[in-house]
Order: structure tokens, then C-alpha cells, then sequence
């Protein structure tokens, strides 16, 4: 390539990153201004930062919305990496009767996006549960109420943490990320850990793991923004704004009053933002070696 | 390859298989039999009503006094995912090839390029509405400097289908550069030698082989971002638009930026709470993903390229 042509593709993709960095940087330009400034097009950073931050985290009850979308995506990053490791594992390392059929049950739901079901998903997470074990067994064991009414008890975690981790916990896309990598890893170290009378566990600890790092990192990356990211579910599933998450926080924080702080709002997406940053960052290495090796299997 | 021997145990596959498939079959068999269900009734969040009406609620979607704000919202998904898909594509594309060409040299502009992956719907949202907002806006306020142009971003309807469409291309642009940089880093210099010594210049080689090398991935990623079009667009619309403004004829019929899945959010949460309609149309999104799903799967294998990764 010569040496014109390299400057002039730098020089594209400067310019490209900046204009994709664009509202990022004006967002944290604002979120350093007072609100004076923050409505004239002056991009001088103000003095105010740290004052926009603690107001947000106190006043906008922001520290709970953060604390919440932590907890809850970190959860599911490690529940839904760990246990979709061990089911691929099974899919593809055990022999059993029904391995077919349970694969099959996996693959649909590849079709059914959460964000569709949220109808049914609200009666299933916001209808009390039964009040006894017989109440539960006359519904369930009545194949007419059982079909005509899927969902007459649920769980009921309105307004609880649960309703956003426990449906999340499991997922057929990181089955399938886990299947592809294991299918591609060679079927003679398979043996030789059989040779050598290894059990499962330790052919998981010894082997698997040690080959599985960076798909491992690449889903951690995956469910963690996926997770922190949610917004829909939350927004109709939790009703008392303490208990809410950090994404729909955001709405409150704009809320629908002529008098919004934009000075803070900013202060706040900037805040929101960081999280899955620091991840991507963090395991960007992984993520992009764990992708690249998958995908073109 | 093909694995000669397996792992046997009488019980160990159902410890690790059943949290998988219990959470799968109760968190996403039921509510979608429920939804089934619950389409064929008139119910109410509120009143906890229910009475069966059969395929009234379906019938209400393509006839009636209903219906043509279904139809006007459907035509504007529809319309909404290709121009989120196509440019947003292309964009990636152009982007993460430019990156490639550069080797070791373009690494820094991998983070720079796909930091928006972390990027939230919600964020880009709350972004937007603050620069384009018609009064405070930064936009308007630059704008003010030099014309009298003010334009009301978030009321005028071709400028908020814009906005939302460009929103949610801005946002998606790091998840496609991230899977085309992969696939790229992947594909064998000689490729481009072969074709620079045949002549071949640059827009040749992009046109003759990076576009029919990356079928594959281009092919995952339509479907993909129809998948992002059609769901998680929602967090966008929901903070920046509300749905959007409602135009003059013959899009008046519902708000502009409403698109499928928020109206499902509108008619079971919002004022109505007409959970049953909303079901109706929860299912008719379900028959739309399960057709793409299978057409997916069904041309994925065939009808593109794989020349470049067999290698």
C-alpha cells in the first residue's frame, strides 16, 4: 500500500471514530456544565462534574439504580455463562437417551425473543403463587385448566430483583456459542483423557476449561451488557421506581417535567455508560477472539 | 469431526442439562402459550376481566376502526428495519475493511470502532433527546449561529423517523464492526495479492472479494439487526419519541416512530390496557420471527458463500 493511501484510510477512520464518538463526548462535555451553560452551545468543559454526579446519585436515587443493575448483571453474566457451559457440555460430550429432543426444545426457542412474550411473561412473573400444594395440583394436573389457562399462579416477584435475573438465566444462543467451540475441539483429547480415566470433572477442569477461556470471556461480555442493557422487561415489570433498573432510571431522570437538569441527565447516561465499558475493555482481547473463533466455524 | 467416545453417566447430563431447559420452558414456552391463549380473550390489566371472544382480537387488527393504525405501524416497521439493516451495514463494512487494510497499524481503531457495542438504546436515546430537543437542544442552538433554520426535530415527521432511524444505526454500528472485523482478520492476505497483481484496485477488491467473502456474516447480521429493528429499538423510541408524533394523512393513524413492539407495550401497559389485542399482536410478531427464523436456517447454508472459511 503506499504510503498516501495509508494516510488518507487514517485519516477516514479518524474522522469516522469521531463522529461515532461525537454525542459521547458532548454528552461528558455537558455533564461537566452548569446549568446555565449547559443550554448555550459552548463545549468548554464547566466546572460541575462532580457536583452533577452527586446530585444524580443522590437526589435521582441513581446509587440504587446502579447498585440494582450490577447486581443483576453480574448475576446473570456468570449464572448464564456457567450454566450454559454445562449444558453444551452434555450436548456434546455425554451419550444419553433424549439428547435429540432436548436439543430440539433448545433450538426453538432461538425464535422467541423475550422482548415478544412480555404479555405472558407479566402474568407468569406478577401472579401470586398458590396459596397451598393442592390449589397447585388442581390446576396442573387438570389438562383443561392446564391448557385453557397456562398461567393461573405465578411467581410473584413484581418489584423484585428475581424477575429480572431468573428469566435470564439461561440461554440458547450461549448453548449454541458453547456447542460450536466444543465441536471444533479434537475428539483425541477426548480419549486421552478417557485413556487416562479422567471422569467428566476433571476432563472439564484440566481441558475444557483452560481451551474455553476466551469463549468464556466473549459470552461474559455478551450477557453483561445484554443484561445491564435491559430495558423493556424492567419498564413493565417493576413498578416501584427504588427497585428499578439503571437504563430505565435514565426515563426517570428526564421524566416529563419543562424544567429537566440536562447538566445532570448527562451526568447520569455518562454514569450508565461506564459499567459495560469497563468490561468491553477489560476483555476486549477475549471477546474479539472468542467471536472470531466461533463464527467462522 | 466426530467425537468416537462419549461420557456416560445415569444421571450427571440431567444435572447439567435441566437449569437450561427449566428456566427455557418456564420463562419462554409459557408466557408464549399464554400469549396464545390470552389472544383469544378480551382482558384487561386493570379490571382483571377475561371473557373469550375467539378471533375477534385478530379481526380487530385487519378490519375495523383498529386496524389501520396496525397497518400504518406495521408499514413503518418494516420500512424502519431496512433502513436501520442496509446503511448501517455498509457503514460497518466500509469501516472494518478500512481497519484490516491497516494490520497491526489499525489496531487502535478497533476499540475506537466498537465501543459503541456497550452502548445502551436507553443512552442513545437520552443522548438524542437532549441535542435535538427544538428548544434547549444543542443541535438548534448550533444551528441559531448561523441560520434562522430551527427545526422542531422531535414533532415534524420526516425529521423524527430520521432521527430514530439514525439513532439506532449509531448505536448498532458496534456490533456489526465487531463480527466483521473477526471474520476479516480471518480471511488470508493472498486473497487481495492474487487480485492486486491481476490489477485489481481497491473498489475492485472490496467489490469482487470482501463483499462475497463476508456473505456469511453479512447474512448472520441481517438477521441479527432485524432481530435489534424489531425489539430493542424500543428503548430508543421510548425515551426520544414516546411513540412519536402522529402525522398528517395517511399516517395519522398512529404515532410515527411507533413501531410493532411498542405498540404491543402501548394497547397491554399503557392507557387501554387491552391485554388480549396486545397478545393478538404479541403472536402475529411471533409467526413473523418464527418465518424469519426458519428462512434464516433454511437459506443460511446454501445460498451463501463460504469459499473464505473453509480454508
Amino acid at each position: 500500500m503506499t504510503r498516501k493511501k495509508k494516510t488518507l484510510i487514517h485519516m477516514i477512520l479518524i474522522i469516522s471514530a469521531f463522529f461515532i464518538a461525537f454525542p459521547l463526548i458532548f454528552a461528558l462535555l455537558k455533564a461537566t456544565q452548569s446549568p446555565g451553560q449547559v443550554m448555550s452551545a459552548t463545549l468548554w468543559p464547566g466546572s460541575m462534574f462532580f457536583e452533577n454526579i452527586k446530585n444524580v446519585w443522590v437526589n435521582y436515587n441513581f446509587y440504587q439504580y446502579m447498585f440494582t443493575s450490577l447486581k443483576i448483571s453480574f448475576v446473570i453474566m456468570v449464572g448464564k455463562t456457567f450454566f450454559s457451559f454445562f449444558a453444551a457440555f452434555a450436548l456434546v460430550f455425554m451419550n444419553f437417551k433424549g439428547k435429540k429432543v432436548l436439543f430440539g426444545m433448545i433450538l426453538v426457542t432461538l425464535m422467541m425473543p423475550t422482548e415478544m412474550l412480555i404479555i405472558g411473561m407479566f402474568d407468569l412473573v406478577s401472579l401470586q403463587p398458590p396459596e397451598n400444594a393442592v390449589h397447585f395440583l388442581k390446576w396442573i394436573l387438570n389438562p383443561k385448566a392446564f391448557l385453557l389457562e397456562p398461567i393461573r399462579y405465578g411467581f410473584g416477584w413484581t418489584d423484585k430483583p428475581l424477575s429480572i435475573v431468573i428469566p435470564f438465566l439461561a440461554s440458547a444462543t450461549a448453548v449454541f456459542f458453547f456447542r460450536q467451540h466444543f465441536r471444533n475441539i479434537p475428539g483425541s483429547l477426548m480419549d486421552a483423557s478417557l485413556i487416562d480415566g479422567a471422569g467428566p470433572f476433571r476432563f472439564i477442569l484440566h481441558v475444557l476449561f483452560p481451551l474455553s477461556r476466551n469463549t468464556i470471556g466473549a459470552l461474559f461480555v455478551v450477557q453483561f451488557i445484554y443484561a445491564w442493557n435491559q430495558y423493556l422487561w424492567p419498564r413493565v415489570i417493576i413498578r416501584n421506581e427504588s427497585a428499578q433498573a439503571v437504563q430505565v432510571g435514565l426515563k426517570a431522570l428526564i421524566g416529563n417535567s419543562e424544567g429537566v437538569e440536562w447538566g445532570q441527565v448527562m451526568a447520569g447516561t455518562i454514569m450508565t455508560m461506564i459499567p459495560p465499558l469497563i468490561i468491553l475493555i477489560l476483555l476486549h482481547d477475549h471477546f474479539m477472539r472468542g467471536i472470531a473463533l466461533t463464527d467462522n466455524k | 469431526m466426530n467425537i468416537q467416545s462419549q461420557f456416560k453417566s445415569r444421571f450427571l447430563h440431567w444435572i447439567f442439562l435441566v437449569p437450561t431447559v427449566l428456566v427455557l420452558v418456564v420463562f419462554l414456552y409459557f408466557p408464549a402459550w399464554q400469549s396464545l391463549i390470552l389472544s383469544l380473550f378480551r382482558s384487561n390489566l386493570f379490571l382483571g376481566t377475561r371473557q373469550f371472544i375467539g378471533f375477534e382480537n385478530f379481526k380487530n387488527l385487519f378490519t375495523g376502526p383498529l386496524a389501520p393504525a396496525y397497518g400504518q405501524v406495521f408499514v413503518q416497521t418494516i420500512v424502519f428495519s431496512v433502513l436501520v439493516i442496509f446503511p448501517g451495514l455498509v457503514i460497518s463494512l466500509i469501516l472494518a475493511t478500512l481497519t484490516n487494510s491497516l494490520g497491526k497499524e489499525g489496531k487502535i481503531y478497533r476499540i475506537l470502532l466498537i465501543w459503541p457495542y456497550a452502548l445502551s438504546p436507553a443512552v442513545a436515546g437520552t443522548i438524542f433527546s437532549f441535542m435535538f430537543n427544538p428548544e434547549t437542544g444543542a443541535v438548534n442552538t448550533f444551528l441559531g449561529l448561523f441560520t434562522s433554520w430551527q427545526p422542531r426535530w422531535l414533532d415534524s415527521p420526516l425529521l423524527v423517523f430520521f432521527l430514530v432511524v439514525s439513532g439506532s444505526i449509531w448505536k448498532n454500528l458496534g456490533y456489526n464492526i465487531v463480527f466483521y472485523l473477526a471474520f476479516l482478520q480471518n480471511i488470508p492476505a493472498e486473497n487481495y495479492e492474487a487480485a492486486a497483481l491481476d490489477g485489481a484496485g481497491t473498489f475492485r477488491q472490496f467489490l469482487k472479494i470482501t463483499i462475497p467473502l463476508v456473505s456469511p456474516v453479512s447474512y448472520f447480521l441481517v438477521f441479527t439487526n432485524m432481530s435489534y429493528a424489531l425489539f430493542e429499538a424500543f428503548a430508543l423510541v421510548d425515551i426520544l419519541t414516546s411513540g412519536g408524533p402522529v402525522g398528517s394523512p395517511p399516517v395519522d393513524h398512529a404515532g410515527l416512530t411507533t413501531f410493532l413492539i411498542y405498540k404491543v407495550f402501548q394497547d397491554g401497559f399503557g392507557g387501554s390496557s387491552n391485554m388480549g389485542f396486545a397478545a393478538a399482536q404479541s403472536v402475529i410478531l411471533m409467526v413473523l420471527v418464527a418465518l424469519l427464523t426458519m428462512f434464516q436456517f433454511k437459506f443460511g447454508e446454501t445460498k451463501v458463500h463460504y469459499g473464505g472459511s473453509s480454508s
